[in-house]
């Protein structure tokens, strides 16, 4: 949320600022520094309950490998999407922006719908939020992501909206940037989620 | 005041009520001074919670409040004075005077810097709202689990609790990546890192341990939340094996580095009023910079010694306790450092000099408690004993509450245009001196004699009731004290003399612009060229003061626009929040209740309407 | 020369009243919960390192604050004053100033080490030569519970051990999070709902000290407090004898509730009153939650063990003194004496009948 307010704040255009850097960027560098820290504690505490299923099903009960790995790859491929749509946006190529940003805003959805999927099949398999320790630290991890993952895909999609009426000039590309930014990180977090939530759990 | 004109090019002038001004302002001293008013309203009731507990601990016994209530006022006495008072006052200074100090117009983010403030004020009353409904948290502002579970605390006191701190600590981290942006790079041209005044050092490590401690809450909160209202067990062993040791762990990784996020920017402060009131520069100013640096860093490693009684073994005490003696060196440094820029000056016997080096005395006395926690064996005595209140207080109130107290008169001029009565100031300090003293100074012996901590009576065959006697006359004294603040307030106010632009002889830039400064705060962007530039511009002019800044109409100077959307995004939140709160504590069905969902869309929306708002306006005509 | 002497010796003279402010607090005075009066191994290896803090904490006291007050005082000036040298800093007093504070902190480091590695593990055998006495230690929402497991008896809220015996407790907690803490032996040890916590101290003196809980553990945390009874062996042998005794004499080893049904099994006092109490005790469902035998009873745990009762010294866990008068209380309005226990919805109690109960628990010694 917060980093969505920080966009579209051009405070100070005019100012100077003293690190070659524009406030904005900073501004997401130093959320997403604090944002570390918010998904260590999360994935800790996983890590530090992943084995607590003795009541209700574990994660090789219900685990999906195959669908998760698609939406590993998909979420990946927007990453390099986005960085090809930034890169239209900052040679004039309003085409290449719209195309890019639109294949990145559909990896976004297909993620979410993933997620959503995921979620909803392994409650009716009988996996609730409060079934086990495992179920509990599982939902809010991957949960927590799929909101960032979706608040970056509603900020890409209204990024979309603007290139298409024409609103993102090469010298407004850093709006997109910004967004790509927090994007990237999104995908960071799902590259140690991926591994640690889902293969190091099933090989246990 | 200027009459803002939205839209140059039109020229329409909107004449807004001083209301609205005040709920749209974006300017970083009006949200600073809102800061202030609300978190000295939060310190008062505070303060009051802290007067009815030293009545009910006058004597052996006693039966004033009930066992229920004073748990309540114990709680809710931590959990104010932490969040709702010392982080905020500290934020009135950040917010006032950082944009000052580094010579900007603004903060990088203003309408970011609003919404920080309406969330603060928001959670705020959220948190006391509960005393209405006869819950105010109960559980201790450390919320230890499982006490905090909805089987040992069913009722809302604790919903109140957790999602209260949640709220406020969205006001923290939106104002921690605003101020971090703010120093790095909205720095005056010439304005190097190492020449920025200390306070603004202190402001920048602090929020460093904002950004960095408040995510760790944020997850445990979560996951109490969680536990009570959605049918996670994460810390309740009973129902799933869940960890009570999880929460201790997660809270004070977040909750040392929140001692240093309330008593860093004191630091700073004190070392603003020193050099100007020994009219000699800070001694060791780099020394201090990374005595600051290396206090945050080693605060991340020492987060167990809250929990040595919970038996982690030897190997862990050894590290933690040694971890803890070191953060003592640094500190050392600093305190000789402040004793260096006292020697040899020319000490002008002003009220925040008085205050600053009131500070320095009563913390010495704090860090010396603290090394004695440190001795592990030795905390397994006192922790959770009235020793370990008197530590706290001494570095809470002796450090925090004294340093911003001394920031106070030191900058009341540049925030309101006219000085404080210096003998009712005085008369402040040493009420304050002898009432805090007489209030904590004989905590230190009822711990070690034997008095636990959070109980609400004790039996007179303990023999500390002549301890708490005195610790109760002070505290009343300690009350006192500030209501002679206040009186002094009222009346200057009342009189309103003029003060100049600096009444001090300030060091730093916020002194070289009008008393109150005009909204743009410099006529023309300052360029720096020292460490404490503005002695050396008098210096180089060959005066002790310079000649009295004039008025001038801002005409063409870009100012970001009021806005109603950051205080709707507030109200956005704290509504979200309401809906997690009135959900209750069910286990199944839909999460979210339409007043979160309704929330949430309210806070969508609002941030979209301020992400197309036009950011600045240019000053047209004044009037 | 002599008026650079007097104010040192005016500032070790404070540091010996500082000092000695701490000793006579020690020695003097009634102060049963006292930290500073050890009376048993673990709490003498801590106050030795404690002490040696404080020492060095009140010589490091003494001399900074009085170098900020004496800086306060001979460096105030005038506003007319020129102004002074301008020092930004000394690199050799800072780094002077870095490492005394280290030394100092070493000074106490290796101590504290020492202390935390020499209280961690409890002996495997006793100054008497015996091995350790095992306790357990069960903390409730107010209360305190007792278990001998070598010596399979319980009680409540008033722990009895040997002279010279090491005792062993091992800890947990029946729902929050607790602290054992009797300071005149031993510092304060979590008790915790999921883990095992473990502490030791040999009593060296006989007594008795109050103890307390040391961690807020909801409404009553104030009022969860106990006593520790030491004993010379022989006592403490006899004590045994008679917690063991107050099951098989009275109740010929049977499950309480068949016991105080079977009219055949004799009480030590036979008195019509007592007879009266003992069937209240039943009918008023006393028995559901407190077991009066302390031979591990299969029922009766949900309130605190009250073998023993008639002759303890404190009820209420460890803070009203054992009066006829106060057990009146407790028993008629126990909401009231101590809110939020447990012990609520019960049938309405007469005076006569609480006397009846009273002088049947008063058998119970």
């Amino acid at each position: 949320m917060t980093a969505a307010v920080l966009d579209h704040e051009p405070a100070h255009e005019a100012h100077h600022t003293s690190l070659p850097v524009d406030n904005r960027k900073l501004a997401i560098w130093t959320f997403i520094g604090s944002e570390c820290l918010f998904f260590a504690s999360l994935i800790t505490t996983f890590v530090i309950y992943r084995d607590s299923h003795a009541k209700g099903l574990g994660p090789k009960d219900v685990f999906e490998v195959p669908l998760v790995t698609a939406g590993t790859a998909v979420l990946l491929f927007s990453s390099f999407f986005v960085v090809m749509a930034l890169n239209g946006a900052q040679q004039a190529n309003r085409k290449k922006l719209i195309t890019w940003l639109s294949l990145t805003v559909l990896c976004g959805v297909f993620f979410v719908g993933m997620q959503v999927y995921e979620f909803t099949h392994f409650y009716r398999e009988g996996l609730h939020y409060g079934t086990n320790l495992f179920a509990s630290s599982f939902f809010t991890l991957t949960g927590f992501h799929g909101t960032h993952v979706a608040i970056g895909t509603l900020w890409l999609a209204t990024l979309l909206k603007d290139a298409w009426k024409g609103r993102i000039p090469p010298k407004k590309a850093l709006n997109l940037e910004i967004a790509a930014l927090y994007w990237h990180f999104v995908d960071v977090v799902w590259i140690i989620i991926f591994p640690v939530v889902y293969l190091m759990s099933l090989g246990r | 005041m200027a009459t803002a004109a939205l839209d140059p090019a039109h020229a329409t002038t909107y004449k807004r009520s001083v209301l609205v001004e005040w709920l749209t302002t974006v300017d970083h001293k009006r949200v600073g001074i809102l800061y202030g008013a609300s978190a000295f309203m939060f310190f008062l009731i505070g303060g009051i919670e802290a007067e009815i507990i030293r009545l009910q601990l006058m004597r052996p016994d006693n039966h004033l409040v009930s066992p229920e209530f004073y748990n309540q006022l114990f709680t809710m006495h931590g959990t104010t004075m932490i969040f709702l008072a010392i982080m905020p006052i500290s934020a009135m200074f950040f917010n006032f005077f950082v944009p000052l100090l580094i010579g900007a117009r603004d903060v990088a983010f203003p309408r970011l810097n609003a919404m920080s403030l309406w969330v603060f004020i928001l959670g705020g009353l959220f948190l006391n709202v509960s005393f209405l409904f006869g819950s105010a948290p109960n559980g201790g502002w450390f919320g230890y689990a499982p006490l905090s579970s909805v089987q040992f605390s069913p009722g809302h006191n604790m919903d109140f609790w957790a999602i209260g701190l949640q709220i406020l600590g969205i006001a923290s981290l939106a104002a921690g990546v605003n101020f971090f942006t703010t120093i790095l790079n909205m720095r005056a041209p010439g304005m190097t890192l190492m020449r920025m005044p200390m306070f603004v050092w202190s402001v920048l490590v602090t929020q460093v341990l904002v950004l960095l401690s408040f995510p760790v809450i944020t997850v445990a909160l979560t996951m109490l939340i969680a536990d009570r209202s959605f049918g996670a067990s994460f810390f309740s062993f009973e129902r799933a094996g869940g960890d009570p040791m999880l929460w201790q762990h997660l809270f004070w990784v977040f909750g040392h580095p929140e001692v240093y996020i309330l008593i860093l920017p004191a630091f700073g402060i004190v070392s603003e009023i020193l050099p100007v009131f020994s009219r000699k520069p800070l001694f060791g100013y780099t020394a201090m910079v990374f005595s600051m640096a290396l206090i945050a860093f080693l605060g991340f490693g020492v987060w167990s010694h809250h929990m040595f009684a919970t038996g982690m073994g030897p190997l862990a005490d050894s590290f933690f306790s040694l971890t803890t003696m070191l953060i003592a060196i640094p500190t050392g440094v600093k305190i000789f450092n402040w004793i260096g820029t006292l020697w040899g000056g020319s000490l002008q016997m002003k009220t925040p000099l008085y205050f600053a080096v009131g500070f320095i005395a009563m913390f010495i006395i704090g860090g010396l408690s603290g090394v004695m926690h440190a001795v592990a064996p030795a905390d397994l005595q006192q922790t959770d004993t009235y020793f370990v209140v008197a530590h706290f207080h001494y570095v809470m109130f002796g450090g925090s509450i004294f340093a911003l107290t001394a920031g106070t008169y030191y900058w009341w001029p540049k925030m309101f245009g006219h000085l404080l009565d210096e003998g009712l100031g005085k008369l402040h300090f040493w009420l304050m001196l002898i009432g805090f003293n007489l209030t904590f100074f004989p905590m230190h012996f009822a711990g070690l004699l034997g008095m636990p901590r959070r109980v609400y009576t004790y039996p007179g065959s303990l023999g500390l009731d002549g301890y708490n006697l005195a610790s109760t006359i002070g505290a009343w004294i300690l009350g006192f004290s500030f209501l002679v603040f206040i009186y002094n307030v009222i009346k200057t106010t009342r009189a309103s003399v003029h003060a100049p632009a600096d009444p001090w002889g300030g060091a730093t830039l916020e002194w070289s612009i009008p008393s109150p400064p005009q909204e743009w705060n410099f006529n023309v962007e300052p360029v720096v060229t020292e460490k404490d530039e503005l002695w050396a511009r008098k210096r180089a002019a060959g005066v002790r003061t310079l000649p009295e800044p004039v008025l001038v109409s801002g005409e063409g100077i870009h100012l970001p626009s009021p806005s109603w959307w950051p205080l709707a995004t507030a109200i956005g939140i704290l509504i979200f929040f309401i809906g997690i709160l009135l959900k209750g504590q069910v286990a199944s069905g839909f999460p979210f209740s339409p007043i979160s969902i309704f929330g949430v869309l309210m806070v969508a929306f609002s941030i979209f309407k301020w992400s197309y708002q036009p950011v600045d306006h240019s000053m047209s005509h004044q009037h | 020369m002599r008026h650079l002497r007097a104010p040192r010796r005016w500032y070790r003279l404070l540091g010996l009243l500082c000092a000695l402010a701490l000793v006579v607090a020690a020695c003097g005075g009634p102060y049963p919960q006292s930290t500073l009066n050890p009376r048993g191994d673990f709490a003498e290896i801590v106050d030795a390192v404690f002490m040696k803090t404080v020492y060095l904490a009140t010589i490091v006291f003494v001399l900074v604050e009085g170098a900020l007050l004496w800086t306060v005082f001979k460096f105030r000036g005038k506003p007319t004053d020129p102004d002074p040298e301008q020092i930004h800093g000394s690199t050799v007093i800072e780094i002077l100033w870095t490492i005394i504070p280290a030394v100092v902190l070493a000074v106490v480091a290796v101590p504290t080490v020492r202390a935390i590695f020499s209280t961690a593990a409890v002996p495997t055998t006793s100054p008497d030569g015996q091995k350790p006495l095992k306790v357990e230690v069960i903390g409730h929402q107010w209360f305190w519970e007792f278990r001998y497991p070598d010596l399979g008896i319980t009680v409540g809220n008033e722990l009895h051990v040997p002279l010279n015996r090491t005792i062993d407790l091992r800890m947990k907690s029946n729902d929050v999070i607790h602290a054992f803490w009797v300071p005149q032996f031993a510092g304060k040890r979590d008790i915790f709902p999921n883990r095992e916590t473990r502490l030791w101290f040999t009593p060296q003196v006989t007594g008795e000290f109050p103890g307390a809980c040391g961690e807020f553990c909801g409404t009553e945390h104030g009022r969860m407090d106990f006593y520790l009874m030491v004993d010379s062996a022989p006592k403490f042998d006899a004590w045994v004898a008679r917690r063991k005794n107050d099951s098989t004499m009275q109740f010929n080893g049977m499950p309480i509730v068949a016991a105080a049904a079977d009219s055949s099994v004799a009480l030590a006092v036979v008195d019509p009153k007592v007879e009266e109490g003992k069937k209240l005790f039943l009918s008023k469902t006393c028995s559901g939650c407190h077991s009066v035998s302390s031979m591990h009873p299969l029922r009766g745990q949900v309130g605190p063990n009250l073998s023993g009762i008639g002759t303890r010294k404190m009820i209420g866990a460890g803070w009203l003194p054992n009066t006829d008068e106060n057990l009146r209380d407790w028993i008629e309005h126990t909401q009231k004496v101590k809110p939020d226990v447990l012990m609520k919805g019960l049938p309405p109690i007469s005076d006569d009948e609480a006397n009846a109960l009273i002088a049947y628990l008063r058998t119970l010694r």
